[in-house]
């Protein structure tokens, strides 16, 4: 009888272990934060399922009307990262994504739910793929402060702009018209466009400057663009930063310097 | 106190000679009969003709070349062999896994093509990615079993990757410049090989045994043969693939 009870005890104690390894992996952590996936479920199948798909494959009832497609979270590749390319991002970018939304795309701002839903979001978005549960997220990238922006340092990333063929997708004007943008595809093979820098001074991971820096950084992984972590210096992704800037005809940012033969 | 530590010191190099003697001994038994697989890819019927590519858009890679560049998804030389073929073993190896090999394995970028156009590598193993170019490139592997990433690498920026599982093969591409692709086929075990301009493959020191060997190619798909192999005998297995 002893025994029995024993047994049971111990049987009982194994599956709250296994019980809270598994919640644990289930968990996303944002700041003060502690997101829980089964609430996010809830949510997720009141607000995301119709693009992302019931799977978080991306092929939600509306995916085919979408362009650019929705992500598809069994593939753990995501755009918005602080963590280099090819490395899972930080519970807190996947947050900042669903507050921010993402710009030029059908991804809107769920900023009106709380933060609490967003960080139960985090944690359901994270179940879809085994990735989470067997790799670690990178080392975010460091931003250092930026230099102020000048003509020198603004015809600096011109010549950047140039040399590191930028032009060949984002065109020579930044109008997303370079000679390979019509060939480009995100890695599921669909069409997608080079962002068109005179758009305005919106971007799809943040409209800041360390934004900026940052997408330079870690590049937008399932895209086309690559990361300039090895390929640059932190004074010429400023460089690049502040040459950008001037591209854009809705420059509100006070950035806006002439430089000399544009 | 002296005495007891010669002894001691006695007891381990005797230890330590007795395993490298043993060691030596397994390796050099194995070694004395490895088995060998070799053969050629064949393409049968009119081989296609290589289509050109225009790469005007960036004078840098214009300039690299005399003659137009020309596809390389499939290959024929004179006298009808494959190249670029991954064969491999793909089944009948026990569970064991294997190191990767220290050396590094090479691809370069080259005149705006992938050099080697198919690379194969251990899982695991490092991979050298050079530019030679005076361009600038980015590297992009589209992976299904690995994870993906996307690096721009200007010329003589050094760069060391390599995929983990196993994935034949994952594509490689240049997003800058939208001719470049290239593929690496990633392998668990170290018996394998990429078919040479001859359609040429050898797969070396294998232990004797029965397997699946499987061979691979971009466009046209895989051919899959079973074979056995003795201690010391050395088969010849050709494959055929057509359009």
């Amino acid at each position: 009888m002893s025994n029995k009870s024993g047994l049971i005890r111990r049987v009982a104690i194994s599956i709250l272990i296994a019980w809270n390894v598994a919640g644990y992996a289930q968990e996303s952590h944002v700041g003060n934060l502690v997101g829980n996936a089964r609430r996010g479920k809830a949510l997720y199948q009141r607000y995301c399922i119709f693009c992302h798909g019931q799977y978080g494959d991306g092929r939600g009832e509306s995916a085919a009307y979408l362009d650019p497609k929705p992500r598809d979270f069994t593939k753990a590749a995501f755009k918005c990262r602080s963590t280099p390319s090819g490395s899972l991002p930080l519970d807190s970018d996947l947050y900042d994504t669903i507050t921010r939304g993402i710009h030029a795309s059908g991804m809107p701002s769920w900023k009106p739910l709380l933060r609490q839903e967003r960080a139960d979001l985090v944690a359901y978005v994270k179940t879809f793929s085994p990735s989470f549960q067997e790799e670690r997220p990178g080392a975010p990238v460091e931003i250092p402060p930026e230099p102020p922006p000048s003509t020198e340092s603004i015809q600096r990333g011109s010549e950047l702009f140039q040399s590191m063929n930028c032009w060949s997708c984002h065109g020579k004007d930044g109008r997303g018209n370079g000679p390979s943008a019509v060939s480009l595809t995100d890695s599921k093979g669909n069409p997608i466009k080079p962002f068109d820098f005179t758009s305005g001074p919106t971007f799809k991971c943040g409209n800041t400057d360390r934004d900026m820096y940052r997408d330079l950084v870690t590049g937008l992984d399932g895209t086309p663009m690559p990361s300039f972590a090895s390929a640059t210096t932190a004074d010429q992704r400023w460089d690049l930063v502040h040459y950008i800037r001037t591209l854009s005809t809705a420059n509100r940012s006070g950035h806006i310097l002439q430089v000399k033969g544009r | 106190m002296q005495s007891r530590y010669s002894v001691l010191i006695i007891s381990i190099t005797a230890l330590v000679y007795s395993v490298a003697v043993l060691g030596v001994r397994t390796t050099a038994s194995a070694a004395d009969s490895p088995a060998s697989i070799s053969g050629e890819v064949k393409f049968q019927g009119t081989p296609p003709k290589p289509t050109r590519i225009d790469v005007s858009q960036d004078p840098l890679c214009a300039k690299a070349h005399s003659t137009p560049l020309t596809t390389e998804d499939i290959l024929v030389g004179p006298d009808g062999g494959l190249a670029n073929v991954v064969v491999y073993i793909s089944d009948g190896l026990s569970t064991q896994t294997f190191q990767p090999p220290q050396q590094p394995a090479v691809l370069e970028q080259k005149g705006c093509q992938y050099k080697p156009h198919v690379l194969a590598v251990q899982s695991n193993q490092k991979i050298n990615i050079i530019n030679s170019d005076e361009t600038t490139h980015n590297i992009h592997p589209s992976p299904v079993n690995n994870r993906e990433w996307n690096m721009t690498q200007p010329h003589g920026m050094p760069l060391e990757k390599s995929f983990a599982r196993e994935e034949v093969a994952v594509p490689v591409k240049c997003n800058v410049h939208p001719w470049m692709k290239g593929y690496i086929a990633v392998l668990k075990n170290p018996y394998f090989a990429v078919s040479d301009k001859e359609g040429h493959f050898s797969l070396k020191d294998l232990p004797p045994g029965s397997y699946t060997i499987t061979a691979w190619q971009e466009k046209l798909g895989t051919s899959v043969q079973k074979i056995t192999v003795g201690a010391g005998e050395n088969k010849t297995l050709d494959f055929t693939f057509k359009q």
